[in-house]
């Protein structure tokens, strides 16, 4: 039974976002990681990029697998998690703790559209 | 034997060597003609062996493969048939092989004329106006064929065609072959068995469609009934039809992808006529194309004059190069005398033969596998793995299983239409002892799964190597023997 | 039905269909549109024993004239060790697929990781591939590889002095794909270096790319390439010729991040244009955006050494349209062919071979130019090709030539001609070359 931690928003598509001012943090959900399985590479965008919510800012690769991963939320790339590179396992060990990215939000109200985690614990029993 | 598993560079001694050249008869030093600053300045480490190391090296490493002519090798969707000794024989002849691409054409009519003729025999069998031989295997022949499709709409000013239907049920090579044409793919659905689902095709075909990508029987296995139907609606819209070749072989003899209203096609000639696989290549992958795009077709062209001889033509319409030459011409040799051992005589059966091969092996176990969709196949079909779920085995492990039983796996987790895909193709050429062998033992290990999951579950046992660590292959990528000499 | 490649018996057709529960082989069939189903009789030739195959092709072979070949343009009449054709005819090699199974296939992947451990070694690269189809579509592929790992730039320079027939499939790629390629001039039989600069201050180069040698056999001086390059956040791919680096300097050498070319020249045969390989390599950086197959090595577990594809993650049939390239397979054997060459000819072989080949192709300069018919067109280094200048009728040269039983040197118009020599032409040889030309 994979984990929906209480305090995080999350998109359908098996992002997690933690929202704190205007910068929200960005990760994949511990189902997403499950269904992925060992988790081999994170395509990260670079610190400066644009991203816009529904559309994909990178990718997470398995051994025979990979999946793109879709913003959230709009605006700019504050930081991105290096140590995904040497470590991508990480987000199988602790995908809460694995961030990917920070985004200064363009437009905080994004994130109203996320679903809560009750919301998104059905989605994954679905 | 089995256990050899040094490296070539593992048996390397200073001071031995494996080849013996002329002596230097010049008296000019050439190399000290070229300035110090554009020689390597790098150490050569590499192996200093015998001839007669390499040659026991080599051999003791091709005894830890598996090939056609090793077992049966019922690897769907790839056409693992027997291919032919004397298409080697003929493809080694020193008349071939010595012949230099860039020389005058006059010295070159055999080499021209099997290219000629064997582009004759594909147009002939499949129903096209004439063939190109230069795309070097069947992804390159997909990208020639959709450069084909684009630069016909270019050459008639209608430059907004701009997209290509694909099935959601297709290979990734068409999706990532219309992406390297500069095509935008948008994803026609399937129904269960896998054919086009027509009403979800009539709203996409607009005037910004180029054509539609398709294989037929699809990736089922399964004849694309309506496809006469579809062509009318593609061609309506102003769109062309590419038919992927991957799934000829259970058409040849029977139906002709032009006469089904497709513009253009593949073949793989490593499939459909026999070439081998070599253990990922050299293949070829002829595009043909119907009357009105012939002139698109990619540069050099061979034709024949009205006095019997052949040229090479580079002609302006064209979509401009995709080979250095006139692509993989020893495949070709091998294909055009698998055609001509053949003859027209023969060639008729190759498909009827495929898919009663196929059907044959279908019925005959699905009992124990579950068969997803029913009724006749063509060359192959795909079993949702095993018919009993409850025993935990899945696809996988079946498939490492007949490892252990002497014969190569299926296609596994392909098409993705299904959770425990099992694709099995088992062409023409394996006889009807060889598929009951195949049956017996696919029947053996859904008993083992049933009795001893277990077993099935840590196979296989008994190959060179099992359960190889792929995730630490990913993670930290050992690409070279330096690399694994400083990791180890 | 029964043939000697089909083996069904009239007895195997009637258990086969009472299993399957049909009268005929055409009920298998019947689902298809009967207006579509083939009536006709093939409009090919009729099957042939194998006596008269082997007649026809040697019929064939005839009309082919094998020449003493002083001409390359890419394709070079090498030596290759007698062991090497008999290593590939190994059924275990030739007749096996991809290696999908890695359990019954190290043969092929082990092959394939010593392959790109030489391809590595000879370019100074951290990493190859398992190889591509040829030279030039693996330089195309180079072009996506600087365009995707450049972010937001799409233009890409070739230079003008890459193989017209390199440039010509890169020019096709860039086209249909949508990459913005300018040819970056030559001067004086060598890439305009001086044009590079201004080309970077505009801000979207992605990469430049450059031969080695060039379309002329020079061995051009890239010093400062890589830099300017890098400084402007592009990259560099340089074409070569894998048989040269054994004595040339190395791409890496030069602070090349991509480099890729035809394998032809390790010793494989003319065969009329192919089947050769393209093989590609780069630095670990961009490993990632590397088209094609890649081995690994790793363990398994029983803890034994063995190799399997990786990096998979990156390929068509995982990611569909958002794949690195739509390449599928390599040019396996052919691979095999270069790893058994390499391995043969080992560290002193090749660098004996490009003496020997450059050597003789100073002397035929040297004495060509002491003719007093032929001029040096370009004063520059080279190895095994080089282009000289003439008034003298080229095409009546080269038939004349022909007619002796020699394939004489490229015509590059203008009265240029590019000659090659390899370690093969003996100085008989290349005196005859001289005696027939100085007749002339």
């Amino acid at each position: 039974m994979s984990k929906v931690l209480d305090n995080l928003l999350y998109s359908d598509s098996h992002e997690w976002v933690s929202v704190d001012g205007d910068v929200a943090t960005v990760g994949i959900s511990d189902y997403a990681q499950h269904a992925l399985g060992s988790i081999v590479y994170v395509d990260v965008p670079e610190e400066g990029d644009e991203v816009t919510a529904g559309e994909e800012f990178g990718a997470v690769e398995s051994v025979k697998a990979a999946s793109d991963l879709i913003s959230p939320v709009s605006g700019e790339v504050i930081e991105v998690n290096e140590a995904l590179a040497d470590e991508p396992g990480a987000i199988n060990n602790d995908a809460f703790g694995a961030w990917i990215m920070k985004v200064r939000m363009s437009d905080p109200s994004e994130v109203e559209k996320l679903l809560d985690a009750a919301a998104y614990a059905k989605l994954c029993e679905e | 034997m089995k256990t050899y598993d040094k490296l070539i560079f593992e048996l390397s001694r200073p001071g031995r060597k494996g080849y013996e050249l002329p002596a230097d008869q010049y008296a000019t030093d050439g190399l000290a003609a070229i300035p110090a600053d554009m020689l390597r300045k790098e150490p050569l480490d590499l192996p200093e062996v015998s001839e007669g190391d390499v040659v026991r090296h080599y051999t003791n490493l091709s005894n830890k493969n598996f090939g056609v002519d090793t077992g049966f090798y019922p690897l769907g969707s790839c056409t693992m048939k027997y291919n032919p000794k004397i298409n080697e024989e003929v493809a080694a002849m020193a008349e071939f092989a010595n012949v230099h691409p860039l020389q005058d054409p006059e010295s070159v009519q055999g080499a021209l004329e099997v290219y000629y003729n064997l582009q004759q025999a594909l147009a002939a069998l499949a129903g096209f106006a004439e063939f190109t031989l230069n795309p070097y295997a069947g992804a390159h022949g997909e990208l020639t064929g959709l450069m084909v499709m684009r630069q016909y709409h270019i050459s008639r000013g209608d430059t907004k065609r701009t997209k290509v239907i694909v099935p959601d049920s297709a290979h990734g090579t068409n999706p990532a072959s219309a992406m390297v044409a500069g095509l935008e793919v948008v994803e026609v659905k399937s129904r269960p068995n896998g054919s086009i689902d027509l009403e979800d095709l009539k709203p996409l075909l607009d005037d910004t469609v180029a054509g539609i990508m398709m294989t037929n029987p699809n990736t089922l296995g399964m004849f694309e009934t309506e496809i006469v139907e579809i062509a009318k609606l593609v061609h309506e819209a102003g769109g062309l039809l590419y038919y992927d070749g991957a799934n000829l072989n259970p058409l040849l003899g029977k139906v002709r992808p032009g006469d089904m209203g497709f513009d253009i096609m593949h073949i793989n000639l490593h499939k459909t006529f026999s070439t081998p696989h070599g253990g990922g290549g050299p293949g070829s992958g002829p595009v043909g194309v119907a009357a009105h795009l012939v002139d698109f077709l990619p540069n050099p062209r061979v034709k024949k004059g009205e006095d019997g001889k052949f040229y090479v033509e580079f002609g302006d319409k064209s979509l401009g190069s995709v080979s250095t030459f006139f692509g993989n011409f020893g495949v070709m040799l091998k294909a055009y005398a698998y055609i001509l051992s053949l003859g027209k005589e023969n060639i008729k059966n190759v498909g009827p033969m495929a898919t009663l091969n196929a059907n044959y092996i279908k019925e005959s176990l699905k009992d124990d596998y579950l068969l997803p969709i029913q009724g006749v196949c063509k060359h192959e079909f795909v079993f949702d793995g095993l018919k009993d779920k409850s025993t935990g085995v899945t696809t996988l492990n079946v498939a490492k299983r007949l490892l252990d039983y002497g014969f190569h796996a299926p296609t596994i987790y392909f098409p993705l239409l299904f959770h425990e895909s099992m694709m099995i193709e088992p062409t023409e050429t394996e006889s009807l002892e060889t598929l009951d062998e195949f049956i017996d033992v696919m029947h053996k290990v859904a008993k083992e799964a049933r009795e001893n999951p277990q077993a099935v579950i840590d196979a296989p046992l008994t190959t060179p190597v099992r359960h190889l660590d792929e995730t630490g292959a990913a993670l930290h990528p050992i690409l070279t023997y330096k690399a694994l000499k400083a990791n180890a | 039905m029964s043939n000697k490649f089909i083996p069904h018996t009239e007895d195997d057709l009637r258990v086969m269909l009472e299993r399957i529960g049909v009268d005929c082989v055409d009920a298998l069939y019947a689902d298809v549109p009967q207006e579509v189903i083939f009536q006709g009789e093939y409009d090919i030739p009729s099957a042939m024993s194998e006596v008269e195959l082997r007649k026809h092709f040697k019929e064939l072979g005839k009309k082919n004239s094998q020449l003493t070949v002083f001409a390359g343009g890419g394709v070079y009449d090498h030596y290759s060790p007698s062991a090497v054709a008999h290593l590939l005819g190994r059924s275990e090699f030739y007749t096996a697929y991809t290696p999908y199974q890695p359990e019954i296939s190290q043969g092929t992947l082990q092959y394939i990781f010593e392959y790109q451990t030489m391809i590595a070694e000879l370019t100074g690269m951290e990493a190859s591939n398992a190889s591509m189809y040829d030279g030039a579509t693996a330089t195309a592929e180079a072009m996506f590889m600087m365009v995707n790992s450049a972010r937001k730039k799409n233009r890409v320079l070739i230079s003008a002095t890459v193989s017209p027939r390199v440039a010509e499939v890169v020019k096709t790629y860039a086209k249909f794909h949508g990459v913005a390629l300018d040819v970056l001039p030559e001067k004086d039989g060598v890439t305009d270096l001086s044009l590079l600069d201004a080309e970077l201050a505009k801000g979207d180069v992605a990469g430049l790319i450059v031969p080695k040698p060039n379309k002329y056999g020079i061995i051009e001086d890239l010093t400062g390439v890589a830099d300017k390059l890098h400084a402007a956040k592009g990259f560099l791919t340089m074409n070569c010729d894998p048989s040269t680096l054994a004595v040339l300097r190395t791409p890496a050498g030069w602070g090349a991040d991509i480099a890729c070319g035809d394998g032809q020249t390790l010793g494989m045969p003319m065969e009329f244009g192919g089947p050769y390989l393209g093989f590609l390599a780069c630095g670990s950086g961009m490993l990632r955006k590397m088209p094609g197959r890649v081995v690994g090595a790793t363990k398994d577990a029983d803890g034994k050494r063995c190799y399997v594809l990786t990096l998979q993650a990156r390929e068509q049939h995982i990611r569909r349209q958002k794949a690195t390239s739509n390449i599928c397979s390599n040019q396996s054997l052919m691979a095999l062919y270069a790893t058994i060459y390499v391995a043969l000819m080992g560290k002193e072989g090749l660098k004996e071979v490009n003496k020997l080949a450059c050597d003789g192709a100073h002397y035929l300069c040297d004495a060509l130019v002491k003719s007093g018919k032929f001029q040096i067109a370009f004063d520059k280094p080279f190895l095994k090709e080089f282009t000289l200048k003439t008034d003298l009728d080229v095409k009546a040269l080269n038939k004349k030539l022909l007619a002796n039983g020699i394939m004489g040197p490229l015509d590059l118009g203008d009265g240029l001609v590019e000659f090659a020599v390899t370690e093969k032409r003996t100085k008989e040889e290349i005196d005859q070359l001289i005696t027939l030309i100085l007749e002339a």
